[in-house]
């Protein structure tokens, strides 16, 4: 059997200290992405369940795994669900969404519940983009900026490398930061260019934490271009994949000079909790008019 | 807000910036018809404001959507920022 060194574990979750029969409000957010997708459900703003899963080709398809995923053993159905908000690379295409809204916008008010009102500064790491934004206490968006020209730098790219090296992804940052003296970075522009660089430093006999090294730093230094265009705020947090590389995150910590917070939340589910919120607010609205 | 539509590639930075919160004072969206590759539109952003914004479409090629007003020599001022009378959109490049 092939070992796929880049898959992730995909699992769900839900809170049993939390009745969702008594709650006034029950939103939902889906965030259909290139790479994987969330559904995360909330009872009057407090997170009561999600999945975290795959995208598969079909994203109407992915939207509905990951919502009825999230709702397995909840005692609850997609009709229970009050208003539910889509986003991601797959937003307009969730069947069950009342409405499609940015990732940047939801990534940014997820980033202020994970992270909490300090935040200023959120640099969501996707599967194939990357996204710098700025928000206010709220979490509303104050600037932000995008670099989807290229997967270098995401974690399509991280998963390329793990399959190369045949390191499992959860492993790649630890054993990136296993190495005496830093190694120049490979290339950064783009993820073929560096599969090939990083096959020719093998060649060379570089062992494997040597080029994931290189390549993490790769990665942290292209993202550093990306934050001082629009510069870095304090309170500044990572949501998406690559916030639970140390790898990355370290690397790039140290190239800012700013620490970033610490969540024990699930950074992939940010933008899915941002729309869930709006959610909850969209129906709020509409009930009060 | 300040909204950069573009990218980075290998020859620079490519970035389109509109400030939303110039830009939805504006009643008539001169900026619109002033470009003569439609590179611009109005949309209703997240928080339910009418704001200009590069179109989806352009967004990854954008060096390119604005190289006729760009010529290598001799040019000044660009017909989308002129006529934006709130200072709202800016090129990077």
């Amino acid at each position: 059997m092939t070992v796929e060194f880049w898959r992730w574990k995909e699992y769900n979750w839900h809170d049993p200290e939390i009745d969702p029969r008594d709650a006034e409000v029950l939103s939902s957010g889906v965030d259909v992405g290139s790479v994987s997708s969330q559904a995360v459900v909330m009872a009057d703003g407090k997170l009561f369940a999600f999945s975290n899963m795959r995208t598969g080709s079909d994203s109407p398809e992915s939207a509905n795994k990951a919502m009825t995923w999230a709702l397995e053993d909840t005692d609850l159905s997609l009709d229970d669900i009050d208003f539910t908000v889509g986003t991601g690379y797959g937003r307009v295409n969730v069947p069950f969404a009342g409405k499609a809204i940015t990732e940047i916008a939801c990534h940014a008010r997820g980033a202020n519940f994970l992270y909490g009102p300090s935040v200023r500064t959120v640099l969501d790491m996707g599967g194939q983009d990357c996204k710098a934004i700025h928000c206010d206490e709220k979490g509303k968006v104050t600037a932000f900026l995008m670099n989807d020209k290229c997967a270098a730098g995401t974690g399509r790219g991280m998963e390329v490398m793990a399959d190369l090296l045949s390191v499992p992804i959860e492993e790649v940052g630890e054993m990136s930061l296993d190495v005496e003296e830093e190694p120049p970075p490979v290339s950064s522009t783009c993820v073929v260019f560096a599969k090939s660089e990083a096959s020719a430093l093998l060649r060379q006999g570089w062992p494997k934490n040597r080029v994931l090294a290189a390549y993490c730093s790769a990665m942290a230094h292209r993202v550093t271009s990306l934050l001082e265009r629009i510069g870095v705020e304090k309170e500044f947090a990572i949501t998406g994949g690559i916030a639970k590389n140390p790898g990355v995150v370290k690397r790039l910590e140290e190239e800012l000079g700013v620490e970033g917070l610490k969540t024990e939340a699930d950074t992939q589910i940010a933008g899915a909790v941002g729309a869930a919120l709006f959610a909850r607010a969209l129906h709020l609205k509409a009930k009060k008019a | 807000m300040l909204a950069n539509y573009g990218y980075t590639d290998g020859s620079g930075d490519y970035f389109i910036t509109v400030d939303t919160d110039h830009c939805v004072e504006c009643a008539d969206r001169p900026c619109v018809p002033a470009c003569p590759a439609a590179v611009l539109e109005i949309i209703e952003d997240d928080y339910g404001d009418e704001v200009c914004a590069v179109v989806e479409a352009h967004r990854k090629q954008i060096k390119y959507s604005c190289a006729p007003c760009k010529p290598a020599t001799g040019w000044t001022t660009l017909p989308c920022t002129e006529a934006c009378p709130h200072g709202a959109l800016t090129h990077s490049w």
